[in-house]
């Protein structure tokens, strides 16, 4: 029987854009254009490396998100993912990371899987949080925070560097992997690619197909909850010198002034 | 105020110093006790250090379980710790494992997560965390509204103080449970002998600028003169000049050092993510209109391979 394979991205703001809070103090949207966060192109490419070192495997994109997070899939199936699920309700508006995780986990099991691959981390959200949610769910081993990753004879195997010390992990599948930036860099669409995606199936659920009430979702089911934004005060200008020869010793004598020498 | 569990990071048998940030942030939202798991035979002294920092006491577990399965163990050891006390809340470090950890403990006790607070202060109904969002373009305070707050704290968020207290050790046996991950190998970190990127006060950071992986010589002996870490932009990792580990940006460490050095690092914002909060900047670059500029307190604008030779130099005369 094939591998199946499922992605788990995120549709976010583009990080080079001005990102905003709205008003409810989710995040804008709307004043942003979205993007897949990049760091789960990194999670498509190892899912794609996994599926064709296998020969016989699925690799199937799933995703939570607004009406637009279509993008986000769009953009994975033209890396050559074969079919996509986007869970989309409007209940789920505000959802904090166990929601989501829930959430995650009951598309899951619809859909089926052996291995279930995630990006270390959303670029909006920045938690990296999720992979270990799922595992906890689920009752899988995780194996996350991978640099290198591969599956042979139904066990997954990766590198996982750490703070203090480089491991060597494994699990069993079915598992939950997630994967670094260091993992290896993400092929980019072909023109076949983005026209064959146009062809692959999108399946839509809702949180009625997942059996999920919509009070366990939401900003008002959410564990968490934001007292106050604010916008960090710009920083002062500072004092700008070309360097014509004394650049360093200008330099020392600022550093010297704010008592770092 | 009730119990506020402080999960004690440690590394060759010493407790790192964001655990005792973390003891003392504890102080002013209840009583810390801390953990101390896998430690083996340097658990007494890393208790007695968490005493000083005013842990009135200890939790310690220990077996093989820590070293060889990945994550699990510590998540089953800590919820249990937390039921039994009736902990008011949970904090832990910051790290990629640290918040792997504080996420399952918090499903597991039914209770909101918190991840990357840089503060955290008592408010009303609980403990209020301040985040820095989007970049460090956004400062977010917020709350956990449902069960015991789990936190995890930035390395770096305050300076640690001791407190000394009783620091009673009570010795805890761990039901392991759940399906975790073996850990086959481990190779510690050769340590470079600068201090860690996270917890120093001066950084120089060298970016796609530095050209060459030797070029990295300068940003290195400036660091030493300064006493200072070594930080590496994602585009001088990347190109394989500076390893992973020093790397400073979004998906690398954020660093919030007194000064921050920046040479030959135009500033993209994977970059600015990491040092934005730094409270001194100053820039070297040969490009006038690098956006690492609208950042700085001082910048020069120049080739780093003679200005950063030159502070050196001065840096050592001065402090003779």
């Amino acid at each position: 029987m094939s591998l199946r394979i499922v992605v788990c991205v995120k549709y976010v703001p583009d990080a080079t854009g001005d990102r905003r809070f709205a008003d409810d103090t989710t995040t804008d949207r709307e004043g942003v254009d979205g993007l897949l966060s990049e760091l789960d192109e990194y999670g498509v490419e190892q899912a794609l490396r996994i599926a064709e070192a296998s020969g016989d495997a699925e690799v199937t994109v799933l995703t939570v998100g607004p009406d637009d997070a279509k993008d986000a899939l769009r953009k994975a199936l033209s890396m050559g993912a074969d079919k996509a699920v986007h869970v989309n309700d409007d209940d789920i508006h505000g959802t904090d990371v166990i929601g989501t995780s829930a959430i995650i986990a009951k598309a899951l099991d619809k859909v089926g899987y052996d291995l279930v691959v995630c990006g270390m981390a959303s670029t909006d959200g920045t938690m990296g949080v999720l992979p270990a949610l799922l595992a906890e769910r689920l009752g899988l081993p995780q194996v996350t925070l991978l640099s290198e990753v591969s599956v042979e004879g139904g066990v997954v195997k990766g590198r996982r560097d750490g703070d203090a010390a480089t491991e060597q992990v494994e699990a069993e599948l079915p598992a939950v992997v997630s994967v670094t930036d260091q993992s290896g860099e993400a092929r980019y669409p072909s023109f076949k690619g983005i026209m064959a995606a146009k062809k692959k199936p999108v399946q839509s659920l809702d949180l009625d197909d997942l059996d999920i009430e919509a009070d366990e979702v939401g900003l008002a089911g959410s564990w968490t909850a934001v007292e106050a934004v604010a916008a960090r005060p710009a920083r002062t200008a500072g004092t700008i010198v070309k360097d014509e020869g004394e650049g360093g010793k200008q330099l020392a004598t600022y550093l010297a002034e704010q008592k770092f020498i | 105020m009730g119990e506020i569990l402080v999960l004690v990071d440690h590394a060759d048998g010493a407790v790192r110093k964001p655990a005792l940030e973390l003891l003392t942030l504890a102080r002013r939202i209840g009583e810390p006790s801390a953990v101390v798991l896998g430690a083996g035979s340097a658990a007494a002294e890393i208790a007695a250090k968490a005493g000083e920092y005013g842990a009135a006491k200890v939790y310690v577990a220990d077996g093989a379980e820590f070293a060889d399965l990945l994550v699990v163990p510590k998540v089953d050891a800590l919820t249990q710790i937390a039921k039994a006390a009736d902990a008011a809340a949970v904090l832990v470090t910051s790290s990629g494992e640290g918040k792997e950890i504080a996420a399952r403990v918090a499903l597991r006790l039914g209770s909101g997560i918190i991840t990357d607070a840089v503060d955290l202060e008592a408010g009303d109904g609980g403990p209020v965390a301040t985040q820095s969002v989007f970049a460090a373009s956004f400062q977010v305070k917020s709350k956990v509204t449902k069960g015991a707050p789990v936190i995890t704290v930035k390395p770096n968020s305050t300076s640690p103080e001791a407190a000394p207290a009783a620091g009673a050790v009570e010795n805890v046996t761990v039901e392991f449970t759940g399906k975790a991950a073996k850990v086959t190998s481990r190779t510690p970190r050769v340590s470079s002998g600068r201090p860690e990127l996270t917890e120093a006060a001066i950084v120089v950071s060298g970016g796609r600028g530095v050209g060459a992986k030797e070029g990295f010589g300068v940003v290195e002996e400036l660091a030493d003169a300064l006493g200072a870490a070594v930080g590496a932009s994602r585009a001088a990792v990347d190109a394989g000049w500076y390893p992973h580990t020093n790397q400073v940006g979004q998906t690398g460490k954020q660093v919030s050092p007194q000064l921050y050095v920046a040479a030959g690092i135009s500033g993209a914002i994977q970059h600015r993510a990491g040092m934005q909060t730094s409270k001194t900047i100053v820039a070297i670059n040969k490009d006038p209109e690098a956006p690492i500029f609208e950042l700085v307190d001082y910048g020069v604008v120049g080739d780093l391979f003679t200005v950063l030779p030159q502070l050196t130099g001065e840096v050592k005369a001065r402090k003779g």
